[in-house]
């Protein structure tokens, strides 16, 4: 497998009134050709902004990269110029949003913001562009495309609009695709139809996912490799089968433990997690999910964990007490 | 393993007694061929209704005291003018709304009014059911004064704090503001604020949903330690599959304003038997990867029609994998296959 995207000590953060917010604070995670990645985690852990720092989508102000290096193909993203930058958005890593309302322009139709991209990336004619639009709608599952290009965004449907969105994204034959949330704000039959789709596509033509969410089951259904964020970190990485049936970090076993489960017997109550997470604005010294921890212990306190080999060779944890937590896991079964 | 399996013993144990103590407790909720249809207009100075939106098409389930009833389906099914119907917020078009036996479609308003205090609601966004100017302990006291229950305001103030312990909050949260706290902090504001006039019957419209995962397990817990201890009645409706499986003692499934399955949880998960049911169980992931290499992904096709101009015949026909031609002539009525379990399909 060859490496598509490298990430090395990413830091963004935002200066706000209040303080400066480490959104993502010093994170590390690999891509290979192909692969679909997940990172999991609860609103403001990061895993949105981790993602729009890949293509420098940042708003600054306030935010701004402080650190550490992107590179894509082992080009550094974070010294290209905004000129450069620009040609790889979009060409070779293009983006799907959670809301295709909002990330599609309500004046222009369809055909019009799907051809812009292919005469502006591609240096297509017009009539090119349209016929590779009939061809992308139609790739993505849209019926009578012709007539449906001439539409704008409030003909269509929430699922129909989230496939536009992947056509568009499609659209450069990028090799490299992020979608943040793509299906959250969709009904739940219309989300299997479109997370089957980016599987398919992206398995055909070969292209990388890195898939942003919180939803457990999406990870377990269409991730190869996991990475688990809390408060701007990432505190577990592994392999798919690594996270949910050898979970090291107290935090993802406490996730898994807190869903109800349709493929397991009803229980009485369920465990949840305890407490809130933290201000990402007022972080200490020590592990930042150590108040809503059953394990900690004094060096939590003390020490930031960094991710630590645990268990398969693919698989780390940034926990002090990890072993306790395969313990544990281990006297449960 | 041996400790895991005792827990879930006494859990099935537990639910079955709960289940023969339920099969005797009155009918507190009838809703009887409830219908809302919204008239679609046009033209601005001149308005004619050119169509109608049948949200809710002729449903009817009852509630018995004590029991949660899951409302579950996808956007536009009508679960949610459901709940607006039964406490009025909505004009409901035909059909008999019956609380403990008195139909609140033919109340006036004030009798609607003192009835309203038995019936409260709990909505999804925490954000914005709050008033971001008055205080949280001003927010738990309005249905209070609303309804004159505790008309000294001491007395008042001490129930504002009692409710807040209730919900899992410290008391002195009373002098702060909604932008203070959490997402989860205010859907137990929520709470707090309809259990204050002490109802009996709480609509829960996705009163979870808006909430992050670590969340969303504390409030199911204290909705339910809630309704142990004062025996409340649930309508929950929510879209998440999981959710409702795990608080509901029945469950109806809605499609494009009618219902098309009712029956006990356990039942209805374990053995559906209507094929949009099927589909949308089989749509849910679930957090396990050797679970999900080895589960057949059958997805349906299609989306949810318009309401505007539903299909004919079953409104399912047009995504149904068992659909035949009689399917698209006559509208299936909901039908007992076993006991307690109800279907509108006639392939069932």
């Amino acid at each position: 497998m060859t490496r598509l995207l490298e990430i090395r000590d990413l830091r963004t953060q935002f200066f706000t009134s209040a303080g400066v917010v480490k959104a993502v604070d010093g994170i590390s995670y690999d891509v290979d050709e192909g692969e679909t990645v997940a990172i999991v985690g609860e609103s403001g852990c990061g895993k949105s902004i981790s993602a729009l720092s890949v293509l420098r989508l940042v708003p600054d102000p306030p935010g701004r990269i402080v650190g550490g290096s992107i590179r894509y193909r082992g080009r550094d993203l974070l010294a290209l110029s905004d000129e450069e930058i620009r040609h790889v958005r979009g060409r070779d890593i293009a983006m799907v949003f959670q809301e295709p309302m909002t990330s599609l322009n309500p004046v222009l139709t369809i055909g019009r913001q799907l051809t812009e991209t292919l005469q502006q990336h591609l240096g297509m004619t017009r009539e090119q562009a349209n016929a590779r639009a009939v061809e992308l709608l139609g790739m993505v599952g849209i019926a009578e495309p012709e007539r449906r290009l001439k539409q704008y965004p409030h003909h269509f449907s929430g699922g129909m609009r989230q496939r536009v969105m992947i056509a568009m994204a499609l659209c450069c034959n990028p090799k490299l695709i992020i979608a943040d949330e793509p299906t959250t704000a969709l009904d739940v039959t219309i989300q299997a139809q479109i997370l089957e789709l980016l599987k398919e596509l992206t398995r055909r033509m070969g292209v990388a996912l890195i898939v942003i969410t919180h939803n457990l089951g999406i990870v377990a259904r269409y991730a190869d490799r996991v990475n688990v964020m809390y408060a701007g970190k990432i505190i577990e990485s592994g392999s798919a089968p690594d996270i949910y049936h050898d979970p090291r970090h107290p935090y993802t076993l406490a996730l898994l433990r807190s869903v109800p489960r349709m493929d397991q017997p009803r229980r009485a109550r369920l465990d949840p997690v305890h407490g809130q997470p933290p201000d990402l604005s007022r972080l200490d010294d020590g592990c930042a999910f150590r108040p809503r921890c059953s394990f900690a212990g004094p060096r939590c306190a003390a020490e930031i964990p960094p991710l630590m080999a645990a268990g398969q060779p693919s698989h780390a944890a940034a926990c002090w007490q990890s072993a306790h937590v395969a313990a544990a896991l281990k006297r449960a079964s | 393993m041996a400790s895991a399996k005792i827990a879930m013993d006494a859990a099935l144990e537990q639910r079955r007694r709960t289940q023969m103590r339920l099969a005797q407790a009155p009918v507190l909720v009838t809703v009887r061929n409830l219908k809302m249809h919204f008239p679609v207009t046009e033209g601005a100075l001149f308005r004619r209704v050119v169509g109608q939106v049948k949200a809710v098409d002729g449903i009817s389930f009852t509630i018995r005291k004590g029991e949660t009833l899951g409302l579950v389906g996808e956007s536009g099914c009508g679960k949610t003018t459901t709940g607006r119907c039964i406490l009025r917020l909505e004009h409901a078009t035909d059909g008999e709304i019956l609380f403990d036996g008195r139909n609140l479609l033919e109340l006036d308003r004030k009798e609607m009014n003192a009835l309203r205090r038995k019936i409260q609601v709990i909505f999804q966004d925490p954000y914005s059911s709050l008033n971001p100017r008055m205080k949280i302990g001003d927010i738990i006291a309005e249905p209070m004064l609303v309804h004159g229950t505790e008309p000294d305001r001491a007395a008042r103030e001490a129930r504002v704090a009692e409710l807040l312990r209730l919900c899992g909050l410290d008391p002195r949260f009373a002098d702060r503001y909604p932008h203070e706290m959490s997402g989860g902090q205010r859907q137990r504001v929520g709470i707090a604020r309809a259990l204050s006039v002490r109802p009996e019957f709480i609509i829960c419209d996705e009163a979870i949903s808006a909430l992050d995962v670590s969340i969303q397990a504390q409030i199911i817990n204290l909705l339910e330690d809630l309704r142990d201890q004062f025996g409340l009645t649930y309508l929950f409706i929510a879209h998440d599959l999981s959710v409702v499986r795990h608080l509901c003692h029945r469950v109806a499934v809605m499609y494009l304003g009618r219902i098309v399955e009712l029956a006990e949880c356990d039942e209805l998960y374990g053995n559906p038997r209507h094929p949009y049911t099927q589909a949308l169980l089989a749509a849910v992931p679930v957090p396990d990867p050797e679970i999900e290499r080895r589960r057949a992904h059958t997805i349906v096709k299609g989306e949810v029609p318009s309401p505007i101009n539903p299909p004919s015949g079953c409104v399912f026909h047009p995504r149904c994998p068992l659909a035949v031609g009689e399917c698209s002539r006559a509208v299936p009525e909901l039908r007992e296959v076993m006991p307690g379990h109800f279907v509108a399909c006639p392939r069932v």
